[in-house]
């Protein structure tokens, strides 16, 4: 048995609102209690925080890592570093991998490699469809037994309304959670920026906001239809925040998520061409960016995803239209969220239940607050720590960092995984 | 021969950069050009020992000629790559090929690509002057400058004009350099398209955007027409040709509305019959078509000794 007391810390917790000094006690891989000045257990090992804030670790809800087909591009092994590093405990991650998590048996061999190599935990979607190609459901039930958390056809979305309905309605009666990305797909087969003056100007092909509000509206009446449980993941726009509220006044039980770059750059940030701002869906006007604020602060969006995709030089060393889609983004979730805390003046608490107690709870996981008998799944944090990223220093395999020479504040000092420390 | 600052620009990219006394700068030394091109002994030396490589990614034959002429009329050793035909078929990446051929120490380039910003990423990577021949649907800067030096030398002046740019400009880079071009000269700007074929937030580039022709066309000094790009339209932009023949095709009726003393201007190569009245493209009182050819090459010349100048190269 071992017991950790984290001393003279700056607690923050999502689920009680709570910022305050204090004491954290660990046992094993449990939170057992919270206070101030209480004794120090005998046997316990004692982390003097220095004021620094210690708060539950990040739930990543949708993170990439090459395994299987993709290894020189993200492992478990690199991308559980770069996720201890950037103070993530829990990556949720993507099923459109080579071949796709379609099938109990890649599951299981996902779930083996992730237990056998990653510092973090490792919690599986799988795919919505077969192939993640839009046409036949995957076993629902067989893979929520291996240990599925979550329903997803990655960035691709399933066209056929007809299909769409029937892996809902399956879905509910087995309880599972369908995300979905709401990109109208014949809009977004034909471009790679929101169309608008600065995409006219770059001379880019370009996608309307409308395919997201589209689809968006389409979805939300088929959950409607069939009362499944229904994740929005990566909106990035006003209009789906108004799809969005009105599903939620009328009781559906629909979430959504919003990932890092959409709430940090708008589509200025591609520039010259920049293919590593190059994201799916494509960066938006800076009115839907603050709206992304806006969304965050009243509690209409439940979670910030790293949305990290791995890419190797290759892939985004070619012409903007070509170059690969997504940036990585486990090792600067935290930093450039801290944003919103610094410069937009959202508190900690509030924060923290957008990055880490939201997404836990969408994924079935005791964790992202400092209750008793929580998973003590922890990051410790400098809040105010000046520093620029440097995608070259990542541990991630891939580099392809938006982030790249971005100056940020807020750097972790540790991150515990289950009582265990995994970074720092 | 003129003489002036030297030009601010290591790379000709777009008209975008390129301030109102770049541009008269570049026309100035272009007017020199076409009195050397009319003598009978067309040939100088200033760009003697250099090599122009152009490379050109996307198939065409008289921006190609042109380049060529005009880097040998100035006397470098030029050099052309059709590059569609050989590395990318096997596999190869566009910068491999730019390092490639940077290995070759060639002074300038000439680039032309099918990709938006392509030629804007080759200019990162190579140490010499890269110039833009037309990338994607961004830019084609010498076409509009072509454009602008045929259109100062018939109509004695570049600003205060009326200017429509019709047809589809969704596809365009030459209306694109061309707004930009027009605009930092001071002139009114029209862009005449059906609704499918123009790109969202062109009226906030300074351009009056009509749907209506001979609405579009009424007191134009200047009208451009543009190619229906056909290669570039999958998926139905338009119902017929001859539905566009009837909306968006120039002829004698709707180009009645214009001013009249209009010229009406095609980069090339045309559809005649689909964009414009065959008749009309052969008027030589009105149509300038092949003088702008003429003016290509002139102004092609005066870019490349103007970059050849600023690189402290040019003998």
């Amino acid at each position: 048995m071992t017991t950790i007391l984290f001393s003279n810390a700056r607690l923050i917790d999502p689920a009680t609102g709570t910022d305050a000094p204090g004491d954290l006690l660990v046992r094993d891989d449990h939170i057992v209690d919270r206070g101030q000045g209480q004794g120090i257990p005998e046997d316990a090992t004692v982390i003097d925080c220095g004021g620094h804030v210690l708060a539950p670790g990040l739930v990543d809800f949708n993170t990439t890592i090459g395994e299987p087909g993709a290894r020189h591009r993200e492992s478990f092994k690199s991308g559980g570093q770069a996720a201890a590093k950037g103070g993530v405990t829990t990556i949720v991650t993507q099923p459109d991998t080579d071949p796709p998590i379609d099938d109990p048996a890649v599951l299981e061999f996902v779930t083996r490699r992730a237990q056998e190599v990653c510092a973090v935990r490792v919690l599986p979607k799988a795919t919505l469809t077969k192939g993640g190609e839009g046409r036949e459901m995957t076993e629902y039930r067989f893979l929520l037994d291996a240990g599925a958390v979550a329903f997803s056809d990655g960035e691709r979305a399933v066209a056929d309304p007809v299909v769409f309905r029937r892996c809902l309605e399956y879905a509910r009666s087995v309880d599972a959670l369908v995300c979905h990305f709401p990109q109208e797909p014949h809009f977004s087969a034909l471009g790679c920026a929101t169309e608008g003056l600065f995409a006219t100007l770059r001379g880019l092909p370009t996608v309307p906001v409308e395919a997201e509000a589209i689809m968006l509206t389409r979805d939300i009446r088929i959950a409607a239809l069939t009362g499944a449980r229904y994740h929005a993941s990566c909106i990035s726009t006003a209009e789906s925040l108004a799809i969005l509220r009105r599903a939620r006044d009328s009781g559906l039980d629909v979430t959504c998520s919003i990932a890092v770059p959409h709430l940090a750059m708008n589509e200025l940030d591609i520039a010259d061409f920049r293919t590593f701002s190059k994201v799916s869906p494509p960066l938006r006007h800076e009115d839907d960016r603050e709206a992304m604020e806006d969304g965050l602060r009243d509690g209409l969006i439940d979670a910030i995803v790293s949305a990290h995709r791995p890419w190797d030089e290759e892939s985004k060393r070619l012409p903007f239209a070509q170059a690969s889609a997504g940036g990585v983004g486990l090792e600067t979730m935290l930093p450039v969220s801290l944003g919103l805390h610094h410069r937009a003046g959202l508190s900690l608490p509030a924060l923290f239940e957008r990055l880490s107690l939201a997404p836990a709870r969408l994924a079935g996981l005791n964790a992202g607050s400092l209750a008793k008998g929580a998973l003590a799944d922890l990051v410790l944090f400098d809040l105010n720590a000046p520093w620029k990223i440097d995608r070259k220093a990542l541990l991630s395999k891939s580099k392809n960092s938006p982030f790249h020479e971005r100056l940020v504040q807020g750097k972790t000092l540790g991150t515990w995984v289950g009582g265990k420390r995994v970074f720092g | 021969m003129t003489q002036c600052l030297p030009f601010p620009h290591r790379h000709l990219l777009g008209i975008e950069e390129l301030s109102p006394d770049d541009i008269r700068m570049i026309l100035d030394r272009a007017d020199d050009a076409v009195v050397l091109n009319r003598a009978a002994r067309k040939k100088r030396d200033v760009l003697k020992g250099l090599t122009q490589i152009n490379m050109f990614f996307e198939s065409s034959t008289r921006t190609l000629a042109s380049f060529e002429l005009a880097g040998k009329r100035l006397g470098a050793d030029v050099m052309n790559m059709a590059v569609s035909k050989s590395s990318v078929n096997k596999g190869e990446t566009l910068i491999d090929t730019a390092m490639t051929l940077n290995a070759m120490h060639p002074d300038i380039l000439v680039v032309r690509h099918d990709q938006s910003g392509a030629v804007n990423l080759l200019a990162q990577k190579v140490n010499c002057a890269v110039i833009n021949a037309g990338d994607g649907r961004r830019e084609h800067p010498t076409q509009a400058l072509l454009d602008a030096l045929t259109i100062r030398r018939r109509k004695g002046r570049l600003h205060r004009l009326n200017i429509a740019i019709c047809g589809d400009i969704l596809h365009s880079r030459v209306a694109r350099s061309n707004i930009h071009l027009l605009n930092k000269m001071e002139n009114r700007v029209r862009v005449i398209a059906p609704p499918t074929l123009c790109p969202a937030g062109i009226d906030r580039l300074g351009a009056e955007v009509f749907h209506d022709m001979r609405k579009g066309l009424e007191g134009c000094d200047v009208v451009m027409m543009l190619r229906l790009q056909q290669e570039r339209m999958a998926g139905g932009f338009i119902p017929s040709h001859r539905e566009y023949f009837h909306r968006y095709g120039l002829d004698e009726e709707k180009l009645s509305a214009a001013a009249e003393d209009v010229i009406v201007m095609h980069p090339g190569p045309m559809n005649r019959g689909v964009e414009i009245d065959s008749d009309l493209a052969d008027d030589i009182n009105r149509s300038v078509i092949q003088e702008q050819v003429e003016m290509g090459v002139a102004v092609r010349m005066a870019v490349l000794e103007l970059l050849a100048e600023g690189m402290g190269v040019a003998a």
